[in-house]
Parts: C-alpha cells; structure tokens; sequence
C-alpha cells in the first residue's frame, strides 16, 4: 500500500517531526510539553515512516530494539531518582545544576530533565513496540 | 535510612530493567531475578529491624511535605509483610526455573514478576490512598499479563474474569477514593484518619467504607465476591499460581486492614460486625467449596478463600489480641499456601496430574516429598506444633474474650473441615495405592530432585520454625496489632508534631 504521495510527504515530514518531538520534550519543563507528548510524537513519525515504507526499514532506521528502549528509558528514569541522595535528601528530589555556557549565560539543568528523557524513551519504546508487532502481523 | 522505605520498590524496578536488556537469556535472567529478591529481602528485613523498636519510618518522596506529597509509611505491619513478600519471590524465582516452559520466560515471566513484586511493595508502604490504588493498578497490571502467560484456553477464561471483575474493583475503590476526596480534601491516609476521626460518625463516611469494603474484598477474596479465585488461579503456571495465592488475595486483606484500623475506625460497631459476618461466610462456602474438588490443585484454591475468612474474622472481631491473630494468621498462611502449591507442583512434575483418582502411592515412592506436604498440610488444619496452631488458637481466644460464640465455633468447624480436604489429597495422593501405576513422567537425578525440593523445605521450615518460636512471633505480631490499634501514632509518625 506504499504510494508514491505518502512516501515522498513522509520523507520531508520525518525530520521536523523527530525535531518536534526533542522541543516538546524540552518545553516539558515549564510549559504543556514533557517526555510523554515528545515521546509519542517522535513515535507517530516512526509509525509513519513504517506505513509508507515498511516495518523492517522502520525497525533499521531506529537501529536499536524497541524494548531495549524502554529498558533504557525506565533505568534514566529510575537513575534520575539517586542524585539528591548525595545531598542526603529523599529519593526523586529535584536537584538543579547551573551549568555555564559563556560568562554571561548559565543554562540550569536538574533532575527532572532526566527523568523526562527516561520517559520519552518508554513512551517511544513501547509505542514502537506496539506499532511494529501489530504491522507485522499480517 | 533515607533510602530505605523507597527500597523495596527501586530493587524490584531495577531488576526488571535489567532482566528486560538479558530477555534472550533465561539463565541470567533466573539468576537476577534471584539476586534482586534476596535483595528486597534484605532491604525487607533491614526495614524490620529498623521498626522493631516501635519506630515507625516514614519517608517523603521528592521532599514535598506529608499531607501534599507522597508519603512512604513503614510501621511493623508493613515491615512484616514487605519481609514474607519478599521472601516468596525469593522462592518462587529459584522454582520458577525447574517450573516454567521456555516460552513463558520468553514472554517475559521473570520481569513481570519483579514488576509485580514492585506493586505488592509498593502497596504494603504506601501511606496515601491514591498511591495505594496507582500500586494496586502497577501489580494488577503484571499479574493479568502473568496470568495469561502461555494462552491456554481454561488460562483465558480465567483471566477475563479475573480482569473484569478487577476492574469493577477498582472502580469501585477509585470512586471511593473520589468521595472521600470531596469530603475531607486529602487522601493522606494519617491526615484522612485525623479528619474522619474529628467528624465523628457520619453516614457518608460509612457509605464510602463499604465501597472501600467491596473493593478491597473483592481482591481478597471475600464472600460473596471471590467467584473470580476459583476460575482463575488453578489453570497458569504452577509458579505464579504459588505467587499469586501467597500475595495478591494477601494485599487485599492487608489493604482492607490497613484502611478498617486506621480509617474507619469510627464505626466498628455497623462496619466491624459486617465484616465479621462476611468473613464467617467466607471461610464456610470456602471449605465447602473446597471438599467438593478432587484435583490437589483446585482444592488448595479454593481453600484461599477460607482462610482469607480468618485473616478477616481477626479484623471483624476488632481488638488487639484479635488482630495479633490476623497478622499471625497472614504470616503463617502466605508461607504455607505458597508451600503447598509448590508441592503440588513438584507432585505435577513428577506424574503430570493433579488428579487425586488418578494419584496414589507416592508416599512409598517419595518419602522426602511426602513428609514435607504432610507437615505444611498440618499445619495449615492447624494442628499443634505448627504455625497455624498458634494463629487460629489466638483468633479463637479472640472470639471467646468478646463471646463471639456463634464466630468461634464457625472457626472451629471450618478448621476441622480444613483437615479434613487435607487428609483427602494426603489419603488419596500419597497413602493410598495408585489405582494404575504411574510412572514418573521422566527421570530426575536424585541431587537435581533434593535441589529443587530446596525451596519447599526451607519454608516448611519456616513453617515448623513459626509454630516451635510462636513465642517471638507472636509478639512481633502482637507490636504491629498494638500500633494498628493505637491509629495516634502512626498519625505523629507522618504529620509530625505540629
């Protein structure tokens, strides 16, 4: 069912969408925006790209196995919990870093960015994973 | 001590996680799954002794403060709990290898057990309602995927009632959860005890006890709502049947407890006494049920449900020596029914049947065996030495300190019913000769055999450790009854001060 319309819009779809997904993903932090909607929008333009093509150039072009993925996303997650222990403070604590870029501007970074990343993993992972076995099925 | 409460949730999760990269691997993936439950075992009993003191930890997740975030509580009861919990794992891990057909564990059966090792966790530290439902949802989940493991067809049918009738459950417990929401504005389970406490007696409070009864009942297993036991734990794997008979009825007693002694504790006399007629119907139709199967392995089902009528008889009854008996009882019962169906299962391996007709003599075949499901059998009739001796004689002391007469004879009966089902599978399995002989279904060496009892043999040891030292476990029971019925404290614990 490849056609010709679809395949062409998807390669040009493709890229902003995956760029999409990282801006929700980073706008998650004080604004609507977060792991989960990055995560399935960066696994809508998988999906997409396994319908117009097929599921094994969709499972090549991710390179790494779905479930290694959540596996993955689920330990960041997991991981981002242990930094406020050094600090003595309870598990799951935000802790924040300002990181300097030039002398004039700092980028603050903490925990929950991390724990977001862990989520948009899981949500890509296990969409993915979704998406491929029911396409593989016929 | 700042990490500790959280533990018995981060080990499991972190097991899983791993165990998912090893899927290809059963090996290593038996292997972690071992480790990390002897893990949340150590944390369990690192945690107990923590409490033995009568201190209750109390840990903040995320550091929002008690009654906004999410609160972990772990007092005696907990503790107690989080240490046979993890102590089943532990077991049923080590069996889980000898047990399970590759595909199972293709499927995944030893992530899903940690991941359900994580909810049951969960549930038993939570102190705050919706996080108890979030870790109701978390074990549930896993345990429909580990149910339906393998797709059999009787495994279907029973899954499907099982969810269906979880779900109802659930909603039940959520709605419950909502109104209780819009009445005292938290779900902190200290501050909710403080609130209803302060309001007194109210018909809304009773109303939203009763739907918090018919949820949590229904997942324990409770008359006239446990229709979905017998279906749906016989047919899947005998390892997660072990699992599932020794936790999950068991978080529903214990959910029930927590709530009825910390909560709804205004009324015992309306919500008490209906929970006390529950649990007398409970263990009667249980038994009756039971002495009508003629298969090792719905017997033992069916029985679940009797018991879980003790566990609630304690409750009902209301008073410290009642509840030291409830506690005992649970304790006692999680390591002998999860012993028993591993023996059965250990029977299966070796004749391919749970058939009682067709089983028979395999006491002269299999002595070792043989003397392992006898004392586990024992003691789950109650007959002294052993552990379950000593739960059911506190609960019955219980029941004659407030004259629940009427109660304490349903116990009796139901006891002497309870041996009765159990010198059937033993007259019928291991006593009597086999009406056509039958052959093992393939030969095991007998170190491979003494290895895979290991497990079996180290809870009847427990089980016979429990009932010779009922002394010292009667009174760490006796500790976590007293902090249960003295709410105050666990109210400090979490509020703090002022």
């Amino acid at each position: 069912m490849t056609s010709l319309i679809l395949r062409t819009a998807t390669r040009y779809m493709f890229p902003p969408l995956l760029v999409f997904s990282i801006y929700l993903l980073l706008r998650g932090h004080h604004l609507p925006g977060g792991g989960f909607v990055g995560g399935l929008t960066a696994g809508s333009a998988f999906a997409l790209y396994a319908l117009s093509f097929s599921v094994a150039a969709a499972r090549k072009l991710l390179r790494i196995d779905p479930f290694d993925m959540i596996a993955t996303g689920l330990f960041i997650a997991l991981i981002s919990g242990l930094p406020p222990l050094l600090s003595g403070e309870a598990f799951l604590t935000g802790i924040w870093w300002e990181i300097p870029i030039r002398p004039s501007v700092t980028v603050s970074l903490g925990t929950p960015i991390i724990f977001d990343i862990g989520v948009y993993l899981v949500v890509l992972g296990v969409l993915l994973s979704l998406v491929f076995l029911l396409a593989e099925e016929e | 001590m700042i990490l500790l409460p959280v533990l018995p949730i981060i080990i499991p999760l972190a097991g899983a996680i791993i165990c998912m990269f090893f899927r290809k691997n059963r090996r290593i993936q038996q292997t972690l799954a071992v480790l990390f439950s002897v893990g949340m075992l150590a944390a369990a009993l690192s945690l107990l002794m923590h409490v033995r003191g009568g201190d209750i930890a109390v840990m903040n997740v995320g550091s929002w403060p008690a009654p906004f975030g999410i609160t972990l509580v772990v007092d005696m009861f907990s503790a107690v709990m989080l240490t046979l919990g993890s102590l089943m794992a532990v077991v049923v891990s080590l069996y889980a290898g000898f047990d399970l057909a590759r595909g199972h564990i293709r499927f995944g059966f030893y992530p899903l057990l940690l991941i359900m090792m994580m909810g049951v966790n969960g549930a038993f530290v939570a102190g705050d309602l919706f996080n108890l439902y979030v870790w109701f949802e978390v074990l549930l989940t896993a345990s429909f995927i580990l149910l339906a493991l393998g797709g059999e067809a009787p495994q279907l049918e029973g899954s499907i009632k099982y969810v269906t009738l979880n779900l109802l459950s659930s909603a039940l417990f959520l709605a419950g959860i909502g109104i209780l929401y819009g009445m005292a504005g938290t779900l902190n389970m200290a501050q909710l005890a403080q609130t209803v406490q302060e309001g007194g007696h109210s018909g809304l409070v009773t109303m939203v006890a009763i739907m918090f009864l018919l949820g949590f009942g229904i997942k324990a297993g409770l008359f006239p709502l446990y229709f979905w036991l017998p279906a749906s734990y016989p047919p899947p794997p005998l390892a997660v049947t072990a699992l599932f008979s020794g936790l999950l009825t068991k978080v529903g007693a214990y959910s029930l407890i927590r709530v009825f002694t910390l909560i709804f504790s205004t009324d015992p006399d309306f919500l008490h006494s209906l929970i006390l007629i529950g649990a007398g119907l409970t263990m009667i139709s249980g038994v009756l049920a039971a002495s009508s199967h003629y298969e090792i392995r719905k017997i033992l089902a069916v029985h679940i449900v009797s018991q879980i009528g003790y566990v609630m008889m304690g409750l009902g009854l209301f008073s410290h020596l009642s509840l030291t008996g409830s506690i005992f009882y649970l304790a006692h019962i999680i390591v002998v029914k999860t012993n028993l169906f591993l023996l059965a299962g250990a029977v299966h391996r070796l004749k391919g049947t749970y058939d009682l007709h067709k089983l028979g003599g395999l006491y002269k075949e299999r002595p070792g065996l043989s003397i392992l499901f006898l004392i586990s059998a024992m003691s789950l009739a109650g007959l002294p030495p052993l552990s379950g001796f000593f739960a059911k004689f506190t609960l019955i002391m219980a029941g004659v300190q407030q004259e629940a007469w009427l109660m304490v004879v349903v116990a009796l009966a139901v006891s002497l019913l309870t041996l009765f089902s159990m010198t059937k599978i033993w007259a019928y399995a291991f006593w009597k000769p086999a009406p056509t002989p039958l052959p093992d279904l393939q030969p095991i060496r007998p170190v491979a055999w003494i290895a895979f009892l290991l497990p079996m043999a180290g809870l009847t040891a427990l089980s016979l450790g429990m009932g010779i030292f009922a002394g010292p476990v009667f009174r760490y029971a006796q500790a976590a009854a007293g902090q249960l019925m003295n709410p105050a404290g666990y109210i400090q614990a979490v509020l703090g001060g002022g």
